[in-house]
C-alpha cells in the first residue's frame, strides 16, 4: 500500500504543479501584459479558469493531508525549518485565492478593482517562487538541524541561491504553462498572437532560468548534474522534454489547442520526472548528508494502507466528477471554437 | 506576549476565522436549493433572485473558506510539529477522507456558480446540493478529528510510544458523535440566523420587502428547527464531557468542590484563587441532575485535579454562559417563529423583525464561545492526557510576529469582506426587486 500512497503523493505534487501552476501563471501572464491590453487578459483569464480554479488548487490540500498523515516526520522537518518560506506562500495563497473571487463578486465595479488586480498579479508570483524556493530547499542539504543560531537553523537552510534559482524556474514554468494553455482560449487572432509572443518569451525565460538552477547548483554544491544526467531515466526525460518542446513549436502555427496542451503538460511532467527520480525516495536532503527517505520514514503499515484505500475510493468519487468539470468548460469550449 | 502563547493566540484565531466560513460553506448551499427548488416548481421570480443573489454571496464566503483550511492545514505543523509528528498517522483518516469530500464540493460548486443555463435544470439544482452535503460531511469528518483530541482513541501509549496504531478506531472515539452532531446544529442554526437577521434588517428599512421577506423565511426556519434540538444536544454534549473530562465540565461551571447535589452556577465571576464564584446565581442539585441525570449524583471538583493539570477557569466558565445565554434567546426566538407560521400578522410587526435583526452575530457568538468552551477547557493538554501543548509547540522562536501577520491578515479580510456584502446587498434593489409589501409599524 505504501507505493499507492507515493504514486498518490507525486501526481497530486503533478497535478497541482500543471494546474495550479498555470493558474499561477495566468496571474503572471497578467502582471507582464500592458494596460492596454490587459482588459482583454482579463476576461480570457477569467473564462478560462472562473470554474475550475478551486478544484485546481485542492491538488495543494491532498499533497499535505498525504504528507502529515503517511510521512509525519517529513511534515514536521519541514514545517520547522521551512517556516518562513512556507508561511510568505500562505500568505500568497491567502491573498491570491480573495483577490480572484472579490474581484469578479465584488457588486460594484469601481477603484477597489484595481487593488485587487494589484493584490492578485503579485500574489501570483510570490506564491509559486515561495514554492519553488521550500521545494528547492529541501534537496538543497543547506538545512541544518543542529544549528544553534536563528539564521543558520531558520533562514540559511532556504535563503540561498540553489533555492532561489528554483524559486525563480518555477515561476518561469507556471508562466510558460499558462501562456501556452490560454493560446487555446483567445477569440480574437491578435489576442493569439499576444499569447503566442507570451508564451516564446516565457519560453526563453524558463530555459535561462533552467541554466541558472544548474550553475546556482554548482555554486552551492548541490549535485544536480549527477542526478539530472547521472541515470537513464533522467537523460531520458531530458530528451523527451527537449524534443516536446520542438514538436511544441511547430504546432503552434497549426492551432491543434488540446495537442498543445497536451505537449507542455508531457514537458512539464518530464522535467519534475528528471528532477525528482534520481533521489527517490529521498524526499529531503540536509545538511552533512542526512536523507529523510519515504520509506524509511512512513506511517506504521496500518495508517498506510488506511491511507491508500481512502485515497483509491476518493479517487473513484472525484476523477470522473472533475473530467466532467473540465470537458463541460474547457473542452466543449475548445471545440466549439475549433469548429468555429 | 511569549511565543508559547503567540502560537496558541494563532491557532485560535485561524480556527474562529475559518469556522465562520465553514459554517456557511456547509449550509448556505442547503438555503438556496431550497430557493431553486421553489423557484423550479413555482416559476416564482423571486426565488430565482433570491438563489442567485445569495450564490453570489456564499461564492466569496467559500473562496475565503477554501484558503483559510489551507492556511489551517499547514499551521498544524508549522505550530504544532511535534503534535502532528505523532497525532498525524492516528487522527489522519478523516483528514484523508475529508480530501475527498473537499475535492467534490470544489468540482460541484464550479458546476453551480457557473452552470446557469449550461446544464438540465434538476442537473444544475442537484450539483447545489451536492455541494452542501460535501460540506457537511467534511465537516463532521474534521470535527472527529478534533474530538480525538479531547478523547484520545486507537492506539496504545507506552513509555511515550504510540503503538498498535488503529486509525478507524481513532477516527470513531467516544467523543466524535456528540460534538459533530452539535456542531452541525451548531452551523445551522447559527448561519440561519445571521442570514434571517441581514434580511430583517432590511425588511425593517422597507426595501425590497417580498424579496427579503422569502428570503427570511427560508432562512429562519432552518435556524429555529436547529436552535430547537440545540440544547438537548448540548445536554449530551455535557453529559459526554462530564465522563470524559471531568476538568472541563469542572471550569465550565466553575465548580471548584467535588460535592454531591452540586448546584448549577448561572453568571457570576469565578475567582480561581480564592476558589468560589461571587454574584452567582445557585440552582441546587441541577448540575448532578445535567452531568449525571441524578439530582444527588456527585461531581468531580477542580480540587480533585491536579494544579498542573487544571483549565483557565475564567475564560471556560464565561465562553460557557455566553453559548448557553445565547442558545437560549435563540430557542426562544424559535419558538415565536413556529408561532409567527400561524399568525401571520407578526411577520409584519416591526418588533418581530427587531428581534431577528438583533439576534443576527447570536449564533455565531455561540459558536466561537462553544469552541473556546472545547479548546481551552481541554487545556492544559494538546492531547488530553497524553500530550501537553507546552510540548508540542514549534521550537522556532519569534513566533510572536508571524502572529501579529496574521492577526492583521485576518482583520483586514473581516473588514474587506463586510464591505462587500454590504455592496452585494445595496445592489439588489438595482438588480432583482421591486417593492411589494410593506410591513406595518
Ligand atoms: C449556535 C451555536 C451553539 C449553541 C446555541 C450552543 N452550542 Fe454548545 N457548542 C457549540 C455551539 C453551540 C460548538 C461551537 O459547536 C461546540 C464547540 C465544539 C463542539 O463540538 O461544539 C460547542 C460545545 C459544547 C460543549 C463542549 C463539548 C465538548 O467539549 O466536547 C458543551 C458541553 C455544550 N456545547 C453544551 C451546550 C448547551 C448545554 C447549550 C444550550 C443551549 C449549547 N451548547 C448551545
Ligand atoms: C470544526 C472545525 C472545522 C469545520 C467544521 C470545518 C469545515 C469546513 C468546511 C465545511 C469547508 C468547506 C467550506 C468552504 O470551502 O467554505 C472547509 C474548508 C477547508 N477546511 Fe475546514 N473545517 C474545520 C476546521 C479545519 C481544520 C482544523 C483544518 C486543517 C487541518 C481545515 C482544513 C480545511 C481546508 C484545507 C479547506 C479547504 C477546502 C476547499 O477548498 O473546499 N478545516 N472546512
Ligand atoms: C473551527 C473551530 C475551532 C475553533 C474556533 C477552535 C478554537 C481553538 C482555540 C480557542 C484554541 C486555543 C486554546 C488555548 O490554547 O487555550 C485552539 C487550539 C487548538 N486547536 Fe482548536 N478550534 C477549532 C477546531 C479545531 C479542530 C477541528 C482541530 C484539529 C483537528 C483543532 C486543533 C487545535 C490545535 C492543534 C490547537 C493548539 C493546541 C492547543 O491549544 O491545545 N481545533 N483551538
Amino acid at each position: 500500500m505504501s507505493y499507492v500512497v507515493i504514486t498518490f503523493l507525486w501526481l497530486s505534487i503533478l497535478l497541482y504543479f500543471l494546474l495550479g501552476g498555470a493558474d499561477f501563471g495566468a496571474g503572471i501572464v497578467e502582471l507582464f501584459t500592458s494596460s492596454r491590453n490587459v482588459d482583454r487578459t482579463r476576461r480570457t483569464l477569467y473564462h478560462a479558469i472562473g470554474p475550475i480554479w478551486e478544484a485546481n488548487h485542492m491538488w495543494l490540500i491532498i499533497a499535505i493531508v498525504i504528507l502529515f498523515v503517511g510521512f509525519p516526520v517529513i511534515y514536521s522537518e519541514l514545517s520547522i525549518y521551512l517556516h518562513i518560506p512556507l508561511v510568505v506562500m500562505l500568505m500568497g495563497i491567502i491573498a491570491r485565492g480573495t483577490a480572484f473571487v472579490f474581484r469578479h463578486y465584488d457588486a460594484v465595479r469601481d477603484d477597489m478593482q484595481e487593488i485587487y488586480n494589484r493584490v492578485f498579479v503579485w500574489s501570483s508570483f510570490i506564491t509559486p517562487l515561495f514554492l519553488g524556493i521550500t521545494a528547492g530547499s529541501t534537496v538543497s542539504g543547506h538545512i541544518q538541524p543542529d544549528a544553534k543560531d536563528f539564521m543558520t537553523a531558520y533562514v540559511l537552510g532556504w535563503f540561498n541561491w540553489f533555492s532561489i534559482s528554483v524559486g525563480f524556474f518555477t515561476v518561469a514554468l507556471c508562466g510558460f504553462l499558462a501562456a501556452v494553455y490560454l493560446i487555446g482560449e483567445a477569440d480574437e487572432e491578435s489576442a493569439r498572437k499576444g499569447f503566442i509572443r507570451k508564451a516564446r518569451n516565457a519560453n526563453i525565460i524558463a530555459v535561462v532560468c533552467g541554466i541558472l538552477v544548474f550553475v546556482a547548483a554548482e555554486v552551492d554544491h548541490v549535485p544536480l548534474v549527477t542526478w539530472v544526467f547521472g541515470d537513464s531515466v533522467g537523460v531520458t526525460a531530458v530528451i523527451a522534454a527537449t524534443l516536446s518542446l520542438v514538436a511544441l513549436w511547430r504546432l503552434i502555427p497549426k492551432k491543434r489547442r488540446l495537442a498543445l496542451r497536451i505537449l507542455v503538460a508531457f514537458q512539464v511532467t518530464m522535467i519534475l520526472l528528471a528532477i525528482s527520480y534520481a533521489h527517490f525516495p529521498n524526499i529531503i536532503i540536509m545538511a552533512g548528508g542526512k536523507t529523510l527517505s519515504l520509506y524509511d520514514y512512513q506511517a506504521p503499515a496500518k495508517t498506510m494502507s488506511a491511507l491508500g484505500w481512502a485515497l483509491l475510493i476518493g479517487s473513484a468519487f472525484i476523477l470522473p466528477a472533475l473530467f466532467y468539470l473540465y470537458y463541460s468548460f474547457q473542452i466543449k469550449r475548445m471545440r466549439h471554437f475549433e469548429e468555429a | 506576549m511569549n511565543d508559547f502563547l503567540a502560537a496558541r493566540l494563532q491557532m485560535a484565531f485561524s480556527l474562529g476565522f475559518h469556522i465562520i466560513y465553514a459554517c456557511i460553506g456547509m449550509v448556505m448551499p442547503f438555503f438556496m436549493a431550497v430557493a431553486h427548488y421553489k423557484w423550479i416548481t413555482t416559476g416564482n421570480e423571486v426565488y430565482r433572485n433570491i438563489t442567485k443573489a445569495w450564490s453570489k454571496g456564499v461564492a466569496i464566503f467559500f473562496a475565503t473558506g477554501a484558503v483559510s483550511g489551507t492556511m489551517l492545514s499547514f499551521e498544524l505543523g508549522l505550530l504544532w510539529p511535534e503534535f502532528m509528528k505523532h497525532a498525524g498517522p492516528i487522527f489522519g483518516m478523516p483528514f484523508s477522507l475529508e480530501g475527498t469530500a473537499f475535492f467534490i464540493e470544489a468540482i460541484f460548486l464550479g458546476f453551480f456558480l457557473y452552470g446557469w443555463g449550461r446544464f438540465n435544470t434538476w442537473f444544475h439544482w442537484f450539483t447545489g446540493v451536492v455541494v452542501g452535503i460535501s460540506g457537511l460531511a467534511s465537516g463532521i469528518l474534521v470535527v472527529s478529528a478534533n474530538a480525538w483530541m479531547n478523547s484520545p482513541a486507537g492506539f496504545d501509549f507506552v513509555d511515550g510510544q504510540y503503538l498498535n496504531i488503529d486509525p478507524i478506531q481513532a477516527m470513531f472515539n467516544d467523543a466524535w458523535f456528540t460534538q459533530a452532531l452539535h456542531m452541525t446544529l451548531a452551523a445551522i442554526a447559527a448561519t440561519g440566523f445571521a442570514v434571517a437577521g441581514v434580511h430583517a434588517l432590511m425588511i425593517l428599512r422597507r426595501k425590497n420587502v417580498s424579496f427579503h421577506l422569502h428570503a427570511f423565511r427560508i432562512a429562519a426556519t432552518f435556524g429555529a428547527v436547529a436552535a430547537l434540538l440545540q440544547p438537548l444536544s448540548g445536554d449530551l454534549s455535557a453529559k459526554d464531557v462530564a465522563v470524559r473530562q471531568p476538568a472541563k465540565l469542572a471550569a465550565m461551571e466553575a465548580h471548584f468542590h467535588t460535592q454531591k447535589h452540586a448546584p448549577l452556577i448561572v453568571g457570576g465571576i469565578p475567582d480561581a484563587k480564592n476558589k468560589d464564584v461571587k454574584f452567582a446565581i445557585e440552582l441546587p442539585g441541577m448540575l448532578s441532575f445535567l452531568a449525571h441525570g441524578d439530582l444527588d449524583a456527585e461531581v468531580t471538583g477542580l480540587d480533585q485535579i491536579p494544579e498542573a493539570d487544571q483549565p483557565p477557569v475564567s475564560v471556560v466558565h464565561y465562553a460557557f454562559q455566553l453559548m448557553v445565554g445565547a442558545g437560549m434567546f435563540m430557542m426562544l426566538l424559535a419558538l415565536m417563529l413556529f408561532v409567527a407560521f400561524r399568525k401571520k400578522a407578526w411577520f409584519e410587526h416591526r418588533w418581530f423583525m427587531r428581534l431577528f435583526a438583533l439576534a443576527t452575530p447570536l449564533g455565531f457568538l455561540a459558536v466561537e464561545a462553544g469552541w473556546t468552551v472545547t479548546e481551552v477547557g481541554r487545556q492544559p493538554w494538546i492531547l488530553h492526557g497524553i500530550m501537553r501543548t507546552r510540548d508540542a509547540v514549534t521550537p522556532m522562536p519569534g513566533i510572536v510576529w508571524s502572529f501579529y501577520l496574521f492577526t492583521a491578515v485576518y482583520i483586514s479580510l473581516s473588514i474587506i469582506i463586510i464591505f462587500l456584502l454590504k455592496r452585494q446587498i445595496q445592489s439588489v434593489p438595482a438588480l432583482y426587486d421591486q417593492p411589494t409589501l410593506t410591513p406595518k409599524s
